[in-house]
């Protein structure tokens, strides 16, 4: 299939177009740029909504009751649910489809299951560009599945719009590492399993960790409850979710984070793009290879060698151009 | 940061952008095998479709795994929208001169059958030639080495 | 110097000497001789071994606590072991004509196989019956099925066995109305229903209902059986299908015990006397391959249940304390390769079962790693039974093989494992929450999947799988379920939907409907519905609509 093709089926909202277009992103195929640089100004237009908080919480189970809410107001919906890969073996078992099934022949949900593929942070080095793909392809709600590891999965704030958190009734001795971290992306929190015992009790504690933060913010996380079992309170949480996006858009706060995710978007690319020609240029160059022989007998220091090469090259270029 | 890619060009925000001389290079360099290891039916029988799922994962492989009770249609959808290469079908209840077959029309009519459907459980010599007919590729009987399983896969799926 | 010390000082100048001679010259075949649950053995077992055994705590006399030596005072001198093979295939018809076979070949219980759809609550005609109709049991859609499948089968005089769990309650009740149309009170009728729903959560998946619901469906068939049926066994509390899924011999024993005490803690919870409902409980394992293990397994169970049931739930009756079990030999020994060596392997593994005080027994077909059994292999397997019986000798004596050492150490070694398990599930509060965790189908999963490395590596011979290989080509006669019977079946459930009364079947729908709501024993209104000729899968139907479904914490 040809990028062209690709792109207008991923557009034509061909299945099968986006299923083999995640692939090459995945898989880091040449041609998923070239797609995705076409689909760009298709893109934009989904809610974004990311679920994560520790392994079995029910973050699944909750994605699909959230599902079947959105379909009962007529959004159409992407899931995308990260499992980790095995470092040894670099496979991956993904699992989470299986609590996906109910909607599993609805043609207004689109599931996709990615392992880690070794990047850590909760999601796949893939991820944003898998979602852009869906956004591309028109569904109106994208929920982000995290791997679940429990922690130092940030990068999920720079993905989503709206991170949900979710988290269980039990001892509480997590409170400590909700607050050590996740309390910093959590635009709504969850007590999910609320059928179980302490459910209330473990949401008084988040409450109360909550009121320990005094900065003044448009948005103040809420603290829900819910049985993603039987759907006891997704409801509110949908409206929640929604809310979030609401207040985002009215406190100016989305227009902001867009401009601030364009620019680190475009600096990195460009950071990328220059360093790689950069060394492109000077690899495999002697005198290059000499100056590194050079540093590490002690006859160089790196400091001075690497101002001179970057100059270097921005001269050449300023006198190309010149 | 959340990570983007433009042309062959891919960086980790982890470590320099080109110290991975794998990545950006050549075409395909990450690719890994994505099998879909299905139970069709009601049968509740799954430790041979769990044990051959782990085994692939240990052989490096994505897997994807639906849970017990798969209608064709379900597996067929989640085959596409997962874009696997490969699809493992697990029935020792005896309904795969059913199911089987349904599931290789709805591929055909889907127009992924250039997926690599492999088939497991009791399954009689008989029936096999009937199976293969229909586009199975290979049935794998009771006692298939883990190792024939993963060899054949990783030999045969489309590249 | 005591008899003991002396006893180790010997052995190690045997190790130090003779052995250590022995090995110079003959080294062991492997460095690490394991049960095939991975036990460790010793080269051979002493008094040294089992120098805590107190006999009459420990082992005891047959019928009497703690039945290490079985639960009869005269085991097979006084009656021989139930010999019942499972049958049931395509339609009720068909399944009656095997039945009668069976029993003229002299089989003494009838054990009843039901299709998927019916094992699921779904009548044949179901979407999701497709293709699984009469496949591995028989199908039953309504009480007229049922009257086909026990006609001119008298039964006041069988026990019959039902493989059946969620939704036991409406094949209960069926049988029931069946008998009562013959003229046999409720409380003559002898059988047992599976209804064990916790090990097709863990293990084998014909669920329906989530948890509570389905505990509360076995809770109230305890309570009816219990004023009702009093000859029943209303429930089969299974270890075979998680050793079938992969389980060690200890993890069988030890889940298959623990969900034991979860029905014990549920029936109780539900204001049941202990001593009023556990009379009826029984239970059902595998025979695997090992065969000492195996033995010893059967002894340690019954041992550790006795001695939970007194010790832990205080039950005073005598019946209360036994573990009254059946025995399947293991399907998943059975080799599709050179299908005949399975009848050796069943004839070992019935010995077991038998050695090991088994009450009733089902001997596998050869040929059913391949597909439902053909009539001359079901009657080599029951044949084997009947040697054993009455060649063998072994049925002569009680409990022939106590006092080995190396027997009593591994009975030993089999409960101490198993109730480090039942303790570390008990620490969870309980198998269902340990089930809802995923736990137990880990623990389950871990086993499999090493057991089929250590037989890819050749760990583990298998004898026609991974060595001693043969070139062959399967001439087996195959018994094959005509896909026409699915068509058949259709249209005479149809027939009986054309012919019975709807108003009946809907009022007696609604008043299920409306018990399910509230809290009274559901089985009045069960068997009203199915004496109506409501199908299984609307009374099913209205159980789903009222309790939902089960989700499975499938773990990977
Ligand atoms: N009692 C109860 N169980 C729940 C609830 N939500 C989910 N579960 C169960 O919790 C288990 C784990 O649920 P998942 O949805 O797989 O959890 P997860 O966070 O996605 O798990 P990972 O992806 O493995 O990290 C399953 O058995 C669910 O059925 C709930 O509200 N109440
Ligand atoms: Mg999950």
């Amino acid at each position: 299939m040809s990028v062209d093709e690709l792109v207008e089926g991923v557009l034509a909202g061909k299945r099968r177009s986006l299923a083999r277009l995640l692939s090459l992103i995945e898989d880091e195929d040449v041609r998923a740029p070239k797609a995705l640089s076409q689909l760009y100004r298709h893109t934009g237009r989904a809610h974004i909504v990311g679920v994560t908080g520790p392994p079995g919480s029910g973050k699944s189970t909750l994605v699909t009751q959230i599902t079947k809410e959105l379909r009962r107001r007529k959004k159409t919906v992407g899931i995308i649910c990260v499992d980790p890969s095995s470092p040894f073996s670099g496979g991956a078992l993904l699992g989470d489809r299986i609590r996906m099934q109910e909607h599993a022949l609805d043609d207004d949900v689109y599931v996709r299951s990615m392992g880690t593929r070794g990047h850590l942070g909760g999601l796949a080095r893939s991820t944003a560009e898998a979602v852009r793909a869906v956004d591309a392809f028109g569904k109106d709600v994208i929920l982000v599945e995290t791997v679940g590891a429990g922690q130092s999965e940030v990068e999920i704030i720079e993905l989503a719009h709206t991170v949900v958190v979710t988290d269980v009734p039990g001892s509480g001795d997590d409170i400590q590492a909700i607050k050590a971290g996740i309390m910093e992306i959590a635009d709504i929190f969850v007590v999910n399993k609320s059928d179980l015992e302490g459910a209330e009790r473990k949401g008084a504690e988040i409450n109360a960790m909550l009121e320990t933060d005094i900065r003044e913010k448009p948005w103040r996380p809420p603290v829900l409850l819910t049985n993603a079992r039987t759907g006891e309170g997704v409801a509110e949480l949908v409206d929640k979710i929604s809310e979030h996006i609401s207040c985002l858009r009215d406190s100016g706060l989305l227009e902001e984070r867009g401009l601030q995710r364009s620019r680190d978007e475009l600096e990195q690319m460009m950071e990328y793009k220059l360093t790689h020609q950069l060394l492109t240029e000077l690899r495999g160059r002697p005198e290059y290879n000499e100056a590194i022989v050079r540093i590490a007998k002690r006859n160089e220091d790196p400091y001075t060698v690497a101002e001179k090469l970057v100059m270097d090259f921005l001269l050449k270029y300023r006198e190309d151009a010149g | 940061m959340v990570t983007l890619a433009i042309e062959s060009l891919y960086i980790s925000t982890r470590g320099s952008p080109v110290s991975n001389p794998k990545r950006g290079g050549s075409l395909n360099s990450t690719k890994k095998i994505r099998v879909l290891v299905a139970k069709p039916g009601l049968d509740g029988h799954d430790r041979g479709a769990k044990v051959v799922a782990r085994a692939l994962r240990d052989a490096g492989m994505e897997v994807i795994y639906t849970g017990l009770r798969q209608t064709p249609e379900m597996i067929v959808r989640a085959a596409i929208d997962e874009s696997v290469d490969c699809i493992g079908l697990s029935i020792l209840s005896g309904a795969h001169m059913a199911l089987f077959p349904k599931v290789m029309e709805l591929l055909k009519k889907e127009d992924a059958d250039d997926i690599l459907v492999v088939g497991g459980g009791i399954i009689p010599e008989d029936d096999v030639p009937g199976l293969k007919k229909t586009g199975i590729a290979e049935i794998f009987g009771p006692g298939t080495p883990l190792e024939s399983i993963i060899e054949y896969i990783q030999s045969h799926v489309r590249t | 110097m005591d008899d003991l010390e002396r006893l180790r000082k010997g052995e190690k100048r045997w190790t130090e000497s003779t052995l250590g001679k022995a090995l110079r010259t003959h080294p062991e075949r492997i460095e690490e001789f394991k049960t095939i649950s991975g036990v460790p053995l010793k080269r051979f077992y002493t008094p040294t071994d089992v120098s805590s055994l107190e006999y009459e705590s420990d082992l005891g006399f047959p019928g009497e606590f703690p039945y290490t030596r079985g639960v009869q005072p005269t085991m097979y001198r006084g009656r021989l072991w139930t010999m019942r093979q499972y049958s049931g295939f395509a339609t009720a018809k068909e399944t009656n004509e095997r039945f009668r076979f069976l029993l003229e070949q002299g089989q003494t219980g009838l054990s009843v196989a039901f299709d998927l759809p019916t094992q699921i609550g779904y009548d044949s005609d179901n979407e999701l019956a497709r293709g699984e109709v009469g496949k591995v049991g028989v199908a039953i859609d309504t009480l007229s099925d049922m009257e086909v499948l026990f006609h001119s089968i008298p039964l006041d005089k069988v026990s019959t066995s039902m493989t059946i769990n969620a939704p036991a309650s409406v094949l209960l009740a069926m049988y029931i109305a069946v008998a009562e149309k013959q003229g046999v009170p409720m409380n003559k009728l002898r059988g047992t229903i599976q209804n064990d729903i916790l090990k097709e959560f863990v293990a084998r998946g014909t669920y329906i209902f989530p948890p509570a619901p389905s505990m509360r469906l076995i809770t109230d068939i305890f309570a009816f059986c219990g004023e009702h049926l009093p000859l029943f066994n209303t429930i089969s509390i299974s270890g075979y299908h998680i050793r079938e899924a992969g389980s060690t011999a200890i993890q069988e024993v030890a889940f298959t015990i623990a969900n034991g005490i979860a029905y014990v803690e549920a029936a109780m919870k539900a204001g049941l006397d202990v001593d009023a409902f556990a009379p009826r409980l029984s239970f059902f394992f595998g025979s695997h391959s090992d065969f000492f293990e195996e033995v010893a397994k059967f002894r340690a169970a019954r041992r550790l249940w006795a001695r939970i049931m007194k010790g832990h739930f205080g039950a005073k009756e005598e019946r209360s304390l036994m573990m009254r079990f059946h025995t399947q030999t293991a399907g998943c020994t059975l080799t599709a390769q050179q299908p005949d060596n399975n009848v050796v392997r069943v004839t070992l593994q019935a010995l077991q079962a038998v050695l090991g005080g088994t009450q009733s027994l089902h001997t596998n077909s050869r040929d059913e790693a391949l597909s439902l059994p053909t009539r001359d292999s079901v009657q080599i397997a029951l044949r084997t039974q009947q040697i054993i019986a009455h060649e063998s000798g072994v049925a002569d004596t009680i409990d022939p093989l106590a006092g080995s050492y190396f027997i009593e150490s591994l009975t030993n070694e089999i409960e101490t494992g198993a109730l480090k398990y039942i303790k570390e599930i008990d620490s969870m509060g309980g198998s269902p929450n340990a089930i809802e965790r995923g736990y137990i189908q880990r623990e389950i999963h871990e086993s499999a999947y090493e057991f089929q490395r250590d037989v890819d590596r050749k760990r583990r011979i298998v004898v026609g799988v991974n060595e001693f290989i043969a070139d062959e080509t399967q001439t087996f006669d195959y018994l094959k379920v005509d896909p026409k019977s699915e068509e058949e079946q259709i249209s005479r459930l149809m027939k009986v939907r054309d012919t019975r009364n709807e108003q009946d079947v809907e009022e007696a729908l609604d008043l299920l409907r409306a018990a399910s709501e509230g809290s009274e024993n559901l089985m009045p209104a069960i068997l009203a519905a199915v004496k109506v000729y409501a199908t299984l899968g609307e009374i099913c139907g209205v159980l789903r609509s009222v309790f939902g479904e089960y989700k499975a914490p499938d773990i990977l």
